[in-house]
């Protein structure tokens, strides 16, 4: 059973590198898009094992439902062409890799150390059947994290405001109703009355 | 067993390669911002990871409030990319010098 977990870690573990890498790599912005869905995917699956049930389900809903929406959204709406913005990227690519490489070793040096080691962070307990995760976060929002838990909701309040504000704009060609002198028109603007002679017979 | 050091470094991995994804695509800002939201991924991870390990439920609470800031910046980013491209007709890094930066 317990080994059966570690594969399970490993398979997603190796979804999750490769649509990552794929997510940089890929021609098309709408194949990264999607790839970086799978990334996501996988990544709250890899939470579930961690136990963070609300932040998986949460992790699916926001950003694949809303974010990599959104994202799709743009890529489709610039129709930006493909071709010039694939140039530097064999030039950029040694350099890239070796900081790249880098840096990922200096982190496994630092994390495979003994500070890290399993005899300092024992594996916990699988949770009871009867805890709660959503239940224990929403505790901790409420009580501890008030305070902050109001600052985000104020933070999305100004991202809504701030991208509609910079996307909405007034074509001077448009034409646009005034109901304020639509309302007090008079019948003289409207209705001209012409004398002229009957017809005869 | 799966230990910490085993999401520990898949945080790593994931994070380097998104530093390589913003060195690679310097000509699309669509990518870079993806880089971007791969990185908070694996900042993500590794707070999940500490939390379910210390047990302790802060960890979880700063992820979320990760992502709430995560996604009010993709919003505004975006807004600003089509912004960009509306004014320039490109969305490419090298291009935007208006500022002769």
């Amino acid at each position: 059973m317990v080994n059966f977990e570690l594969f399970v870690f490993y398979v997603f573990a190796a979804i999750l590198v490769f649509s990552a890498s794929r997510v940089i790599t890929v021609r098309n912005p709408v194949f990264a898009a999607m790839f970086l869905v799978l990334t996501f995917f996988t990544c709250a699956g890899i939470w579930l094992l961690l136990e963070a049930e609300f932040l998986a389900i949460t992790l699916v809903l926001v950003y694949v439902g809303a974010v990599m929406v959104l994202f799709l959204f743009v890529v489709m709406m610039l129709d930006v062409n493909v071709e010039p913005g694939r140039e530097g990227f064999v030039s950029y690519l040694p350099v890239g890799l070796l900081v790249g490489a880098i840096m990922l070793i200096e982190m496994i040096f630092l994390i495979t150390q003994r500070y890290f080691k399993s005899e300092n962070f024992p594996p916990p307990a699988r949770a009871a059947e009867d805890v709660s995760n959503t239940k224990e976060l929403g505790r901790l929002l409420y009580s501890e994290y008030l305070f902050q838990f109001e600052i985000a909701a104020i933070i999305l309040l100004v991202a809504i405001v701030a991208a509609i504000a910079l996307t909405m704009r007034r074509r001077p060609d448009t034409k646009y109703q005034k109901p304020s002198e639509q309302i007090g028109v008079t019948k003289a603007e409207r209705l001209r009355v012409v004398q002229m002679p009957s017809e005869k017979r | 067993m799966i230990s910490l050091s085993h999401y520990l470094v898949l945080g790593a991995l994931l994070f380097c390669l998104s530093v390589v994804g913003i060195f690679l695509n310097r000509k699309n800002v669509i990518i870079l911002l993806m880089s971007i939201e791969l990185m908070l991924l694996a900042v993500n991870l590794n707070f999940v990871a500490f939390s379910h390990f210390l047990g302790d439920g802060a960890g979880q609470i700063f992820v979320f409030f990760i992502l709430t800031v995560a996604a009010a910046e993709a919003a505004i980013g975006l807004a600003i990319l089509v912004v960009l491209f509306r004014n320039r007709q490109t969305i490419n890094v090298a291009d935007l010098d208006e500022l002769k930066g």
